[in-house]
């Protein structure tokens, strides 16, 4: 745990929690509310949003960045909505069609628009790059500490962070409506709450958390954080508080496990290199969905 | 370029593997009709991803046991096993945890997806891992493709279409009517375990064409869109099958003169369009209809208030319904009827006076229902039951 640690891995590791957690406590919701797939068709739009404005800035800049990926998740969820209904199809059939085809759009943007230049193609967009958030300024544990150090942390910390408050801060002060309207929704419209917009309100938040994830971690953990902490949550508890207290539990234990097996794992075994983080850190929350899955309390209906 | 490409003028290979995307095709759109119909569409979401651990394993096994890691049939066999691995833990999850099947799909797709990008990284990291090429296997890229293995993507192809339309009988009654299926002696069980069967054997194929992640809008979008044309089932199988068809041709032909651009994205754009036009325009359920249909009714319903208002000596404010009345002529445009439009007002009023009368009576229940205010009552009433409703109509009111 030298300065090196602090250096090459604090920040990931401290991303990867927040990208984990972030993404783990709305999917408790979205999990009951049999809305899980949501996260996947939001981390697949975020790409033809991010591209589009690319080409409309002409530069990798955040703000619109974020403002064109928040653009493409409203407009899927609005387009699934529509089609939906106007062809009365059923929601998962009509999100396979929407979230493919931004998908392709996005990937062909992609490719037919001068992108060489810049840090953007399918395959960061995918499983992102988090080894590579790594903090140079730092030169021990004593640069926490430093104003001139801590200037140079990658901003995606402090953005990620930010995202991890604003979901938190969503699900506490909604946490009542919430959990009203997720068990028995035609009792919280009774009692006079407005579960329409709560229920826009939580994929918003979603992603919210999953297009600020998408930059840095891409999005094949930000589904996989979704959906595997909540579920093997589910295995081990019935009640709604301890099931999100689990869900954030594991997808911590996931995002450090992840990245340590990533990063040291291989050297372990006598490898020189390491492998993707990302796809590390899903497999990890995969193996604690099996375990809990097997051998959890709550793990059957009924139970 | 494309004319020729399109006409198959590009050589052997590019010729076998643009048929062969159209027998994929049409094959994942008749497959996909049935997932569609039993309401399991993203399932295979779940298989699809689940091929590419096993095609980054079998690379490094064939590697490890000393042979050519790209060999395509031995990369398909291991997306197979895998696929097939993935697709037992959803039906796992499903039925023996409290997991609901969204839920099971999204777990197993996102992690074996993340397995294979681990298994990935490791090849990328192996001597001869640099030119795998297994990205290709993401997205689809069939330009370029090497003769032996253009062929074994037609005859695969081929075979899958084989497969579907022998197994189509019990697919579609399983489909279209589970419980009838049920009372003849087919077991679901076993149907959609064949059904899921095909599924896996059209994404293994469609690896190398379309790619892992979005051979799911191969399954879906033609289902979707046959959906808009016909309720008819058989019909569905067939449009979607041709829509299936035509995506494959189009985006294969399309991919041999651009290799720089994948397949796979070329392939689902070209069956959203189909899927957008038929969202617009296809008769009945397109929204072009729909809307025709409301402005057509929103119509009769200002044309009939209009002439009741008339009827009985109101002046009629709404401009659109002054607008139709003195379109059709029935009314001046300072308001005034003509003679035409008097004479339809009291066609209206007498209309809606033997309505009020056959409402009230408990006699003419079933044709009451029939009541919106807009159909006329000799569509619903024989004239002797007409005679009986008018011989109960009092002395005519005193229009004031």
């Amino acid at each position: 745990m030298g300065p090196e640690f602090v250096a090459l891995s604090l920040t990931p590791l401290l991303i990867g929690i927040c990208v984990a957690v972030a993404c783990a406590l709305p999917g408790n919701f979205l999990l009951l509310r049999r809305q899980a797939l949501i996260g996947d068709a939001i981390s697949h739009v975020v790409l033809p949003g991010i591209v589009v404005a690319f080409l409309l800035t002409g530069m990798v800049a955040t703000g619109p960045m974020l403002l064109g990926a928040a653009g493409a998740a409203v407009l899927a969820v609005i387009a699934i909505e529509a089609i939906r209904r106007l062809g009365k199809i059923e929601a998962g059939a009509a999100m396979g069609v929407v979230f493919t085809a931004m998908f392709a759009g996005g990937v062909l943007l992609l490719e037919r628009s001068d992108t060489s230049s810049v840090h953007l193609d399918v395959e960061h967009a995918l499983y992102g790059n988090l080894e590579s958030l790594i903090w140079l300024d730092a030169n021990g544990w004593t640069s926490l500490t430093d104003p001139a150090a801590l200037a140079g942390l990658p901003v995606e910390l402090p953005r990620m962070a930010l995202a991890l408050l604003v979901v938190a801060a969503f699900i506490f002060l909604f946490w009542r409506p919430l959990a009203l309207s997720t068990f028995d929704e035609g009792f919280a419209r009774g009692v006079g709450l407005r579960t329409g917009p709560l229920g826009l309100a939580l994929v918003v938040v979603s992603a919210i958390a999953a297009v600020a994830a998408f930059d840095a971690v891409g999005s094949i953990i930000v589904i996989a954080m979704f959906i595997c902490p909540p579920a093997a949550a589910r295995m081990m508890t019935n009640r709604l508080g301890h099931q999100v207290a689990w869900s954030a539990g594991f997808a911590a234990l996931a995002a450090i496990l992840g990245y340590v097996l990533a990063g040291y794992g291989p050297l372990w075994v006598g490898a020189s290199a390491s492998v993707s983080a990302a796809g590390m850190i899903a497999t990890v929350s995969g193996i604690i969905l099996a375990v809990t899955a097997v051998a959890g309390p709550h793990r059957t209906r009924g139970s | 370029m494309l004319a020729e490409a399109l006409f198959l003028q590009l050589g052997y290979n590019a010729t076998l593997v643009t048929l062969g995307a159209a027998l994929l095709g049409i094959a994942a759109g008749v497959a996909g009709t049935f997932l569609f119909l039993r309401k399991r569409a993203l399932v295979s979401d779940a298989i699809s991803h689940a091929t590419l651990p096993g095609v980054g394993l079998a690379f490094v096994v064939m590697v490890a046991l000393g042979g050519d890691g790209r060999w395509l049939p031995g990369l398909l066999m291991g997306a197979a096993v895998s696929a097939a691995i993935g697709l037992l833990c959803v039906q796992w999850l499903t039925t023996r945890t409290r997991l609901g099947e969204d839920a099971a799909i999204g777990a197993i797709l996102s992690v074996f997806f993340g397995l294979g990008i681990v298994i990935l990284t490791v090849i990328q990291t192996m001597r001869v891992g640099q030119q795998a090429g297994l990205e290709g296997f993401l997205l689809g890229s069939t330009a370029g493709m090497l003769r032996n293995d253009a062929i074994l993507l037609a005859v695969s192809a081929a075979a899958v279409l084989a497969l579907v339309l022998i197994l189509r009988r019990p697919l579609e009654l399983a489909a279209f009517d589970p419980g009838y299926a049920e009372a003849t002696g087919w077991s679901l069980g076993r149907i959609d375990l064949a059904m899921m069967g095909i599924v896996l054997v059209v994404t293994v194929v469609g690896l190398k064409v379309v790619g892992l992640i979005l051979i799911v809008a191969l399954l879906i979008v033609p289902a979707v869109t046959a959906r808009f044309w016909t309720d008819r089932a058989g019909h569905v199988v067939i449009i979607a099958g041709a829509v299936g068809g035509v995506s494959g041709y189009v985006g294969a032909a399309t991919s041999a003169i651009a290799p720089a651009l994948p397949t796979g994205p070329i392939v689902v754009l070209v069956g959203f369009s189909i899927f957008l036009m038929s969202l617009l325009f296809s008769p009945g359920r397109g929204v072009l209809a729909s809307v025709l249909l409301h402005r057509r009714y929103q119509r009769r319903v200002h044309m009939r208030q209009g002439l009741l208002a008339l009827a009985q000596g109101q002046p009629i404010f709404e401009a659109l319904t002054r607008r139709l009345m003195c379109r059709d002529g029935l009314i001046l445009p300072d308001g005034v009827a003509t003679a035409e439009g008097q004479a339809a007002a009291a066609k209206a009023l007498l209309d809606e006076t033997r309505w009020s009368l056959v409402r009230a009576d408990n006699s003419f229940a079933v044709a009451a229902t029939r009541y919106d205010g807009l159909t006329p009552i000799e569509d619903v009433l024989t004239p002797d039951q007409l005679r009986d409703v008018d011989s109960r109509i009092a002395a005519p009111k005193a229009v004031t």
